[in-house]
C-alpha cells in the first residue's frame, strides 16, 4: 500500500496546488507533501530491510533493495529542495515571478514521475514514468523565462525525448526475445533477469545498446551530456538540486537494471564495454572541470564525471564493485544535491554565477563560504568524506577484479577531477574580495536546507548506519555481479 | 512465401510509411511536415489494424485506437491550440543541409537499417516481422536525423513524433502483447511531449521573437569567446 500512497501524495499535492484558494499555500503543501513522501520511502526501505522486497500489486508494483534506495533519495532530495526552494524562489531573480504557484504544481508532478520509475516493476511503464521526469522537468528548467534558460531548455528537451524512441526500441526487442524464450509470460524485471539465460544474447544485447544510447542520453552520460551543464545551471537552483542530484541517476537506475539482465544473459559480455564508456565520461569532464567559469556548470560536470564512476564501477561486475557503485549512487545525491544548494546560496549573495567574480566568500559571508569549502571537498571526494570512500571501494573492487588498466585510468582522471575542482573552489572561498560586498541576509529555509543536507554528508564518511549498510547491500544484489 | 492479404497491404503500408518519413524531410513548409506526420500515424494505425485482424488480437486493435486518437486527432489539434496559423504557413529557408543531400542521406541510413536488422531477421519466419523492423528501424533513424538537419522548433519536435512512429511501427511486429495500460500511458506521454514542447516553442517565440532553434547558441563551452 505504502507504495501506491507514494505515488498518490505528489499527485494529489498537484491538483490541490492548483485550486485557486491554496494557490498560497503552495509551498507548504509541497513541503509537507514531500515530507510525507520521504517518511513512506523510509517505511518501505525498512519493510525491505527486513523481507528483502516489498509487493504492493503483484506485477506492477514492487520494490527491491535498489529500488527502495532509489525512493529514499529522491524523496530526501526532493523535500530538501523544496525547503529551499521557499526562501530561494521568493528572491530578486524570482521575484517578478507570481506563478510560483504553478512552480510548485510541476514541482509536484517531477516528484511524481522521479518516484514512479523506481516503484514500477513493469517495464513498459517504466519508460513511461523515465519519459515522464523529462517532460515535467522542461518547464521548470525553462522557468526564470530567460533566453539562456529556454535555450538550456530546448536543448535538454531534444536531446533527451530523443533518446527515449531509442529506448522503447530496445524495450521491443528485449521483449521479443523475452517472449519467443518464455512463450509470453508476463515481464517485470525479475522475470526478464531470471529468463536472461535462455534468451538470444544477440538480441540482449541490442536491447541493452539501444536502452543504453537511448537512456544515456537522459542521464548524461558522454558523448550524449552537451545539454547537462546548460539545463543543470540555467534552472532555478532547487530544480538543479534535483536534477543533478537525483534525476540523472533515476534514468541510469534503469540502464543498470537491463546491465543486471545482459550479466545474467551468460554470452553477451558487456563489461569491459561499460567500463570503457564509463571511463570516456570520467576523462572528458575530467578536462572540462579545468576550464569550467561557472560554478553551476562546474558541479553539473562533476554530475556527468559521477555517472561515469558509477557506470564503470557496475561494469566491473564484482559484488565488492556493485556494493561501491550503489554507495556512490547514494553519496552522489546527498553531496551533489548539497552543492547546489550552496550555489544557491552564493547566487543569492553575489548574484553572480562566474567564477572569476566570487573572491574571498569567506569574508563576504562565512556561512556561504565554509559550507562551499566543505561541499566541494565533499563532491571532490577528500576524507573523510563518504565519496571518499565509496570511489576507494570502487578502486580497490577494481584492482581484485584484476582491472589495473581501469583502475589506473579512473584514479588518475579522478585526481585531475579533484584538482580542477579545488582550484576554481580555493580561489573562491579565499582570496582578497573585489568590492566589499554588504552581504544580504539569507533566508531562513536556505540556511535550514544547507544544514540538513550536511547532516547524512558528514556523518556517513566516518559511521554508516547498520540499516543503511544493509540497504545497500541489498541494492548492490540486485546489479547482479559475480 | 505465401502471404495474407491483411500481411500483403501491411507491407504496402511499410512502404508508404518509409515514403512519408522521405516526405518529412524533404518538406520545407512546416504545415506539410505536420500533415506528412499524420498520415504516417494513419498508415500505422491501419497496419495495426490489419495485423489485429489476422491475428485476432485485442492488444492491436487498442494500439490502433490508440494510435488513431492520440496522433491523428490530439497532437495536431494541441499544436494549433498552443501556436498561431501563421505558424504553420512558415518554410524553412536555412536548413543545415540542403535537401538532397538530405535525401540521399535518408536513403543511407535506410540501408545501414536494412544492414542491421538483416541478422537479427534471418533466422525469423514471420514475415511481418521482416518487414516492420527493418522500416522501423529506419523510420527512428530518419527521424533522428531530421532533428539534427532542421532548423525550426516544430519540425524537430514532429522529427521526435516520427521516431516513436517508426519504434510503434516495428512494436506492433516483435512485442505485439504489450499491457494494455502501457500503450494507454504511452499514448499519454505522446500528447505531452506536444504539449510541453509546444508550450516551450511559444515561450521561445514570446521571449526571443523566433521559433528558429538554429537561433539558440548562446550557451557553449568556450573559454575564449565565452561573455
Amino acid at each position: 500500500m505504502a507504495l501506491m500512497a507514494i505515488l498518490g501524495i505528489p499527485l494529489l499535492a498537484a491538483l490541490l496546488c492548483w485550486v485557486r484558494p491554496l494557490r498560497r499555500v503552495a509551498w507548504g503543501l509541497t513541503v509537507a507533501a514531500t515530507a510525507a513522501t520521504f517518511a513512506l520511502a523510509t517505511y518501505i526501505s525498512a519493510e525491505v530491510i527486513v523481507g528483502g522486497k516489498v509487493v504492493a500489486l503483484p506485477g506492477w508494483f514492487e520494490a527491491d533493495g535498489l529500488s527502495a534506495l532509489i525512493l529514499v533519495l529522491v524523496s530526501f532530495v526532493c523535500a530538501l529542495a523544496c525547503v529551499f526552494a521557499g526562501g530561494y524562489m521568493q528572491h530578486e531573480e524570482h521575484a517578478g515571478k507570481l506563478r510560483l504557484w504553478w512552480f510548485y504544481a510541476n514541482y509536484n508532478l517531477f516528484v511524481f514521475a522521479l518516484l514512479a520509475v523506481p516503484a514500477l516493476a513493469e517495464p513498459n511503464l517504466t519508460w513511461v514514468a523515465v519519459e515522464l521526469v523529462t517532460l515535467f522537468s522542461v518547464l521548470l528548467v525553462g522557468f526564470d523565462n530567460t533566453a539562456s534558460a529556454l535555450e538550456a531548455a530546448w536543448k535538454f528537451a531534444v536531446l533527451t525525448i530523443m533518446g527515449a524512441p531509442i529506448a522503447l526500441f530496445g524495450f521491443f526487442a528485449l521483449f521479443w526475445t523475452y517472449r519467443s524464450a518464455t512463450g509470453g509470460a508476463w515481464e517485470t524485471w525479475d522475470a526478464l533477469r531470471s529468463a536472461a539465460s535462455s534468451m538470444n544474447p544477440n538480441l540482449v544485447k541490442l536491447s541493452f545498446l539501444l536502452v543504453f544510447v537511448g537512456f544515456g542520453a537522459k542521464s548524461g552520460l558522454a558523448p550524449m551530456h552537451t545539454w547537462l551543464p546548460d539545463a543543470h545551471s540555467q534552472a532555478p537552483t532547487p530544480v538543479c538540486a534535483v536534477l543533478s542530484g537525483i534525476k540523472t541517476t533515476v534514468p541510469l537506475y534503469v540502464i543498470l537494471r537491463f546491465l543486471s539482465i545482459v550479466l545474467a544473459s551468460p554470452a553477451a559480455r558487456l563489461g569491459n564495454w561499460m567500463i570503457v564508456l564509463g571511463l570516456i565520461s570520467v576523462g572528458i569532464t575530467a578536462f572540462l572541470l579545468l576550464q569550467v567559469r561557472d560554478y553551476k556548470r562546474m558541479f553539473a560536470y562533476s554530475t556527468v564525471e559521477h555517472m561515469g564512476i558509477i557506470l564503470t564501477a557496475a561494469g566491473l561486475a564484482t559484488q565488492t564493485s556493485d556494493f561501491g557503485a550503489v554507495s556512490q549512487i547514494l553519496n552522489h545525491a546527498i553531496t551533489k544535491s548539497l552543492c547546489f544548494y550552496v550555489a544557491g546560496l552564493i547566487l543569492l549573495v553575489l548574484g553572480t554565477r562566474e567564477i572569476q567574480s566570487v573572491r574571498g566568500l569567506f569574508r563576504i559571508s562565512p556561512f556561504a563560504g565554509s559550507m562551499l569549502l566543505l561541499s566541494s571537498l565533499a563532491i571532490a571526494g577528500a576524507p573523510p568524506f563518504p565519496i571518499f570512500l565509496s570511489e576507494f571501494s570502487i578502486l580497490s573492487a577494481g584492482m581484485r577484479a584484476g582491472q589495473y588498466t581501469a583502475v589506473a585510468f579512473l584514479a588518475i582522471l579522478i585526481v585531475i577531477a579533484f584538482v580542477a575542482i579545488m582550484l576554481h573552489v580555493n580561489g573562491m572561498v579565499f582570496g582578497k574580495p573585489a568590492t566589499l560586498h554588504s552581504a544580504k541576509a539569507l533566508p531562513t529555509s536556505c540556511r535550514f536546507a544547507v544544514l540538513v543536507a550536511m547532516a547524512p554528508v558528514a556523518l556517513l564518511g566516518v559511521y554508516i548506519p547498520a540499516p543503511v549498510h544493509d540497504l545497500l547491500q541489498l541494492a548492490a544484489q540486485q546489479l547482479g555481479g559475480r | 512465401m505465401p502471404t495474407s492479404i491483411p500481411e500483403a497491404l501491411n507491407t504496402l503500408s511499410a512502404g508508404l510509411i518509409l515514403i512519408s518519413a522521405f516526405a518529412m524531410v524533404a518538406t520545407r513548409q512546416v504545415q506539410g511536415v505536420l500533415r506528412f506526420f499524420v498520415f504516417q500515424s494513419l498508415l500505422l494505425a491501419a497496419s495495426s489494424f490489419l495485423l489485429a485482424h489476422g491475428r485476432n488480437s485485442v492488444h492491436l486493435w487498442a494500439l490502433g485506437a490508440i494510435t488513431l486518437a492520440a496522433k491523428v486527432v490530439t497532437i495536431p489539434w494541441v499544436l494549433r491550440r498552443l501556436l498561431p496559423g501563421e505558424f504553420y504557413e512558415r518554410r524553412e529557408i536555412s536548413q543545415a543541409v540542403n535537401i538532397p543531400a538530405s535525401l540521399l542521406l535518408a536513403l543511407l541510413l535506410t540501408v545501414v537499417a536494412e544492414f542491421l536488422t538483416g541478422p537479427l531477421v534471418a533466422t525469423v519466419r514471420d514475415p511481418v516481422i521482416r518487414v516492420n523492423l527493418p522500416i522501423g528501424l529506419a523510420g527512428v533513424l530518419i527521424g533522428a536525423y531530421s532533428l539534427i538537419a532542421r532548423r525550426e522548433a516544430i519540425p524537430q519536435l514532429i522529427g521526435i513524433l516520427a521516431m516513436e512512429n517508426g519504434a510503434f511501427f516495428a512494436g506492433i511486429a516483435i512485442a505485439p502483447e504489450l499491457p494494455i495500460i502501457a500503450e494507454l500511458a504511452v499514448a499519454v506521454d505522446v500528447i505531452l511531449i506536444a504539449v510541453v514542447v509546444g508550450l516551450l516553442t511559444r515561450n521561445i517565440r514570446q521571449t526571443l521573437g523566433t521559433t528558429e532553434a538554429g537561433a539558440l547558441s548562446e550557451l557553449k563551452e568556450d573559454p575564449l569567446a565565452w561573455r
